[in-house]
Formats: C-alpha cells, sequence, structure tokens
C-alpha cells in the first residue's frame, strides 16, 4: 500500500509555481506515495502571524491541520512560506493555551484540535519517510557534473526550535538531495540569508540588493545552477538578482533525474 | 507605561527586560544598513515610552521577516516580533493601511507569484 500524504499546495502553486505542485506530484508516485490534496484548504496568508493575540489569521492553517488529523494523515507542504505558517501555528496549537483556546471557541470542532498533526515538508519526506539511498536507486538520468547550490533562504529553518528541519547555520538536507541525484552540490555562504521576501512589492531595489548577494555568492563558490523550494525566492532570484544563474524548483531536477516528463 | 507601549509588549509577547544588548541581532540583520532604529534598539525604544517613533520609523517596512536575529538572539527577547507589533500599532489604526488593491497592477509584472502579493497584503494591511 502506498504510503499517503494529506497535501496542502497552497496558492502559488496553483498559479505561478505550477510546475512545482506537477513535478512534485509526479515524483511522488513514481517513488511510491501520494500527495492527497486537502479539499477545500484555503490560502495560508504567507507570512506567520507573529502577534500573539491574533486568530483570526491562523485559522486557515488549523483548518488545513485538523483536515489531516481527520484522515489520520501527516500534512505535507512544498512552499516554504506555506510550510512555514503551518509549522508554526501548529507549534501554537500545541503549546500556546490562550491561542489553542480561542481559536477551538471561534471553530467548534467536534473535537478540540490541539496540534496533533505531523507537518512534513516534501524535502522531509523525501529524507525521513522515503530515504535518499533509495531515490538515488530510482534515479535514472544522474545529474552528472553539474555544479547545483541549495538556496535554503528564510522560512525552512528559522527559528528553528519550531522549525526542527536542519541545522540552521549548516544545513545539509538539499546538498544530500542534490548527491542523490548524482549532481555535485555547492556550498555558499548565503544560502540560507534572506531574498528580499515580501519587500520585494514595494521595494525592489531592497530585494535586489539582498538577492544580488546571493546570486553572487553562489557564482562566485562555482554553482551552475540554484535550487529553491520557495516561489518567492525563484522570483527574487530570477528577476531582481540581476544575474543569469538558472534557477529551479528541487522538484524539477528530481523529475529530469527519475526521467519523468513534466509537463502537465 | 503608557498604553502605547503595553500594547506593543501585548501584541509581541516580548520581555525586553531579558535583552542584554550585545547587538548579535543588528549584526545578523539583513536589513541593517536600511533601517533607522537598529534590532538591537528595539527594546529600548519601548522601554524608554518612545514606541511612537518606533512605529514611525522606516525599519517597519524594511523588516523582513527572515528572523535571523530571533535565531541568533542568546537570550530568546525576539526581537522581530516588537518591530511587528509597532507595525501592527500603525495598520491597526483607522487608515493605517499603507498598500492598497489600487496600487497593485503598477507593482507586479507578469512573473509576480501570489505569495508575494498575500504576505505583502499581509504585512501592509489590516
Ligand atoms: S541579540 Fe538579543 S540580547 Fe542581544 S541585543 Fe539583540 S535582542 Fe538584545
Ligand atoms: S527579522 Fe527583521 S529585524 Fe530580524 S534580522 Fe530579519 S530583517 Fe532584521
Amino acid at each position: 500500500m502506498a504510503l499517503k500524504y494529506s497535501y496542502y499546495p497552497g496558492c502559488t502553486l496553483k498559479n505561478k509555481a505550477k510546475s512545482l505542485d506537477i513535478t512534485a506530484r509526479k515524483c511522488a508516485s513514481a517513488l511510491g506515495f501520494e500527495l492527497e490534496e486537502i479539499e477545500n484548504w484555503q490560502c495560508c496568508g504567507g507570512v506567520y502571524p507573529l502577534g500573539s493575540d491574533e486568530i483570526a489569521t491562523k485559522l486557515s492553517s488549523v483548518r488545513a491541520l485538523d483536515y489531516a488529523k481527520s484522515k489520520s494523515q501527516k500534512l505535507v507542504t512544498l512552499c516554504s512560506a506555506c510550510h512555514h505558517v503551518i509549522k508554526r501555528v501548529n507549534d501554537d496549537m500545541k503549546n500556546v493555551p490562550d491561542t489553542r483556546m480561542r481559536a477551538n471557541n471561534y471553530l467548534k470542532l467536534d473535537t478540540p484540535y490541539c496540534g496533533e498533526t505531523q507537518v512534513l515538508h516534501y524535502l522531509e519526506v523525501l529524507r525521513d519517510e522515503i530515504g535518499f539511498d533509495n531515490i538515488a536507486k530510482a534515479v535514472k538520468n544522474p545529474l552528472k557534473g553539474v555544479k547545483i547550490g541549495a538556496y535554503y533562504g528564510c522560512m525552512l529553518l528559522r527559528p528553528s526550535k519550531i522549525m526542527e528541519f536542519d541545522n540552521p547555520e549548516n544545513p545539509q538536507i538539499m546538498e544530500d538531495f542534490i548527491k542523490a541525484l548524482g549532481a555535485q552540490s555547492v556550498i555558499f555562504p548565503y544560502r540560507n540569508e534572506c531574498c528580499g521576501g515580501h519587500v520585494a512589492l514595494k521595494s525592489p531595489e531592497s530585494a535586489q540588493k539582498l538577492s544580488g548577494k546571493v546570486t553572487r555568492s553562489a557564482e562566485g563558490f562555482g554553482a551552475d545552477m540554484l535550487i529553491t523550494a520557495c516561489p518567492l525566492c525563484l522570483y527574487n532570484l530570477n528577476k531582481n538578482s540581476q544575474s543569469d544563474i538558472p534557477v529551479y524548483y528541487f522538484t524539477e531536477l528530481l523529475a529530469k533525474a527519475l526521467g519523468i516528463d513534466s509537463e502537465e | 507605561m503608557s498604553n502605547r507601549e503595553e500594547k506593543v509588549l501585548q501584541i509581541s509577547g516580548v520581555n525586553p527586560r531579558k535583552c542584554m544588548k550585545c547587538g548579535k541581532c543588528s549584526a545578523s540583520c539583513p536589513s541593517y544598513d536600511e533601517m533607522d532604529i537598529k534590532p538591537h534598539q528595539f527594546v529600548s525604544y519601548v522601554l524608554n515610552g518612545r514606541t511612537k517613533a518606533l512605529a514611525e520609523s522606516k525599519s517597519v517596512e524594511k523588516c523582513l521577516a527572515c528572523f535571523a536575529c530571533v535565531e541568533r538572539c542568546p537570550r530568546n527577547v525576539e526581537p522581530a516580533k516588537i518591530i511587528d507589533a509597532a507595525r501592527q500599532l500603525n495598520v491597526r489604526q483607522r487608515y493605517g493601511d499603507t498598500l492598497s488593491a489600487n496600487d497593485i497592477p503598477s507593482l507586479i509584472d507578469e512573473d509576480t507569484p501570489q505569495q508575494l502579493l498575500v504576505s505583502a497584503f499581509r504585512k501592509y494591511k489590516r
């Protein structure tokens, strides 16, 4: 029986980042797991609501989490921002009594939601549930000789106490992923620095400065291309960094290595 | 402590007395150069009753929510939560929004991800 997960795609994967969604689903079936899209999921809001008194802005995440709980499935995300928001809201529901009480009072679920669902990023599924060694075995077209820089950005890593994704200062999950595809990973200093994020809308000049540092750092250390899990990082690195270094979603390269056609 | 200071502490949940002024947050902040009030100063602005100046500072819109300061603060102060609470003081006021749907067409291009729009609306609009 195939592993089944509740899948939260988020807005961007239905629109500007369709290829992230499509390649992830195709690779999942090739690797023996299934992403079952959560019914009627709502936008996570893109940024985690930092205010300790905010409830309404967290409810869409709680609904998705409760849906996964009702199916006794783990919840899988792809977009770094969705992952960040849902993982942190889940932590609030588990560990912050005031948020838990007020969100549950509002939602009036049959059984209160108290952070039971496990939230996994797709990369964590590859690492912890499938195993990079098994992925290496499934690779049909190893990306031999390609030098790939893993761009982590902020949202997957920080705050590490809550995200529990990897070492926030010296992560290695994406490098291990790159090696499993038969390529060479390039470690560069700005791989966990900010691309400019939401500031790009009103202050593109700030995003240009920040994303430019990322691409120059990657190029300086010899990367041929970058991979990311985040549509906004991809946008800033492509549009604002003033560099021509190609940037791909990590699932696009996974599909290529597995010999999967990434068209719709 | 005035109402405004209390409000920022309540929204942020930050205990400003934990800060030992080591400056690690400012050293980590990728927006440091563009901020007029720096991350290690956020707590003293609140403690010294200058929250209004903090809310009116450029730093409010220059914070990237990258959480480098949160990750690296040795005292778990979470300075990003203070500047975000100062931002919320603004947007929770009437006419406090700094982005409207009418601004959008001139700010986007054919590749702008939906994620950028929803994030910006969360930050600049009530
Ligand atoms: S890193 Fe923490 S303790 Fe050090 S100055 Fe910043 S807020 Fe204060
Ligand atoms: S979260 Fe804001 S204040 Fe903290 S390091 Fe990032 S940009 Fe600077």
